[in-house]
């Protein structure tokens, strides 16, 4: 049954309280924005790539606990991951909040397994993945804006 | 009992109050558990739970009575177009609407301002005409006006409100001008719970010669609605919203109007005659129901109109006024919540934010609890982005809601603050 425990990991509640690398980045190169329509959140993710490398990750915006804290912890995973290696952790966390993934897999996903209960919440999902959306987009696509419909 | 009290009139009487422990048991839906508690639905606003006589009316077409109506000469048809055009008749005596040819179903609210935007809207605006509508309309009362501008050059303009969530109405008065073509607004505020004077604003617009729409979905399941005494032209609300089914709404139009205005959609039972060449309408409402309508759900509907009418909605408003004052005063005690939403005149809708929690962990935490809010923007962006907020939680009530569920809510957001402080 779905536990309310294990969708707001302390993790999670903390991250929420202070976000990680939550700020305007002015140096970046890629800017994308990401919309929720279910809930009309916004959040703004900024990239510095240098060769092909993510030297630096920043976001900003309004968003439910699960997607604050789900961004943070991502603009956190990929410092210093090279596009193909971001786009690879893209991947796993689709796998892991969909639920399409084994525990000992999830364990090695370090901090980023805090959102192994959101499985349980279908309708949640779309929070834990906006901002990785938003990554997606930029790795590829300077300046958009994606939504999660 | 004293003689005296059995002589007193009865319409002088006051609204029987209602036995709500005994109106729960005709909703089925409501003694089941969520996540091992007692379903505390809240969530009225959104739609509504319907009761066993609803749920009984459509199991019965379809076990018993289904067929097509206005086309076979046999039992089943003639059964079925009678029991339709007797929803249409019992709809009519709800709104009080001075004949059932002024009674159009639809598939909801949004069908019927639908309808009125491509058929009045095309073919009544011109580049440099006008709509006014208000800053607390639905998304439905908003973005088919907007299409409906964009395919004519016509201008959508907004009355502004307080930060109560009231209508300004000299503001509103003052955006009606010489090319105003048709006035739309809400009567009870989805967000806000605002009651808007209907009667009052229609009695402005009329006075400059422009006609009215009514979004009614808020009203209709709450308060008793009178097309002829609001005076209104249009009037448009939703089944599901007034413990009916889905798929079925009504709009109410003036007769005068609607025999003027084109057909929305062409088809079957619209016609009067049809050549390969062209073809002639139908009379009124038929004229605007083409193809097989939503029958089970008409029947289902009228089941609920007879449902809420036995209860009485004077009795119902009086209930769910209680309820309102009841918790707003409970959850305006929680420290760290404001109310979105504080007009004089309310019904039945509790917006709030509570600061620093974002409305989609405070519906996930009730959730666990049993109880079921809304969170979100409400479909309705404006508003949110007139208080300042990107979206409220909100709690809405129906008459079969009780202050003991209340309380429940108000622990449940004790809850939350204490997972998110």
């Amino acid at each position: 049954m779905a536990s309310l425990s294990g969708l707001y990991q302390d993790l999670i509640l903390d991250h929420n309280r202070a976000p990680q690398n939550f700020r305007r980045m002015e140096d970046a190169n890629r800017r994308v924005e990401g919309i929720n329509p279910l809930c009309g959140d916004r959040l703004t993710v900024w990239l510095r790539m240098e060769d092909g490398v993510i030297k630096d990750a920043a976001f900003q915006g309004s968003g439910c606990a699960i997607s604050k804290a789900s961004a943070s912890l991502m603009t956190s995973a990929v410092k210093g991951k090279t596009r193909q290696e971001a786009e690879a952790l893209f991947e796993r966390f689709r796998r892991l909040v969909t639920g399409s993934m084994e525990q000992a897999e999830a364990e090695s996903l370090g901090k980023l397994a805090a959102f192994s209960g959101i499985s349980e919440f279908p309708i949640r999902v779309k929070c834990a993945s906006l901002s990785w959306h938003a990554l997606k987009a930029a790795l590829s696509e300077p300046d958009t804006v994606v939504s999660t419909e | 009992m004293s003689f005296s009290a059995v002589a007193v009139p009865l319409a002088r009487c006051p609204a029987v109050p209602l036995d709500v422990a005994r109106i729960r048991e005709d909703f089925p839906i409501l003694r089941q558990r969520i996540r091992g508690k007692p379903l505390v639905y809240l969530d009225n606003a959104a739609t509504s739970q319907k009761p066993q006589v609803v749920i009984d009316a459509v199991t019965r077409f379809y076990a018993a009575e289904n067929a097509n109506i206005h086309r076979g000469v046999h039992y089943l048809s003639e059964r079925a177009t009678v029991a339709y055009d007797e929803a249409r008749e019992k709809v009519a005596r709800f709104l009080n609407a001075h004949s059932s040819r002024e009674i159009i179903f639809t598939r909801g609210t949004t069908e019927g301002i639908n309808l009125v935007a491509q058929t009045y809207g095309r073919t009544h605006l011109k580049p440099g005409d006008d709509i006014v509508i208000t800053a607390m309309e639905h998304h439905s009362n908003i973005v088919p006006w907007q299409l409906v501008c964009e395919q004519t050059g016509a201008t959508l303009r907004a009355a502004p409100i307080s930060d109560q969530g009231e209508l300004d109405v000299d503001a509103f008065e003052r955006l009606l001008g010489d090319r105003t073509r048709l006035v739309a607004l809400v009567h009870v505020s989805n967000a806000l719970g605002t009651i808007n004077p209907i009667k009052r604003l229609v009695a402005l617009a009329h006075a400059r010669g422009i006609p009215v729409l009514v979004d009614g979905a808020q009203a209709a399941p709450h308060l008793q609605v009178d097309v002829q005494n609001l005076d209104c032209d249009f009037f448009a609300f939703s089944g599901h919203k007034i413990f009916g089914p889905t798929g079925v709404g009504v709009l109410y139009g003036r007769e005068a109007l609607l025999e003027r205005m084109p057909p929305y959609q062409g088809g079957g039972d619209m016609i009067a005659t049809v050549t390969l060449q062209r073809s002639t309408w139908a009379p009124l409402p038929a004229k605007f129901e083409a193809g097989t309508p939503m029958i089970a759900q008409v029947l289902g509907l009228g089941a609920a109109l007879d449902y809420v009418s036995k209860l009485g909605l004077d009795a119902i408003a009086a209930w769910e006024q209680d309820l309102l004052g009841y918790a707003t005063e409970r959850v305006s005690q929680i420290k760290g919540i404001r109310v979105i939403g504080t007009a004089r005149d309310k019904a039945s809708v509790l917006g709030f934010v509570l600061e620093g929690v974002h409305p989609h962990d405070i519906g996930t935490v009730l959730d666990d609890a049993g109880i079921a809010i809304r969170a979100g923007h409400h479909c309705a962006q404006p508003v949110m982005e007139r208080f300042g907020v990107s979206g409220t939680a909100r709690a809405s009530f129906a008459f079969y809601n009780t202050r003991a569920e209340i309380d429940v809510l108000a622990d449940g957001l004790m809850t939350v603050k204490k997972m998110f402080a």
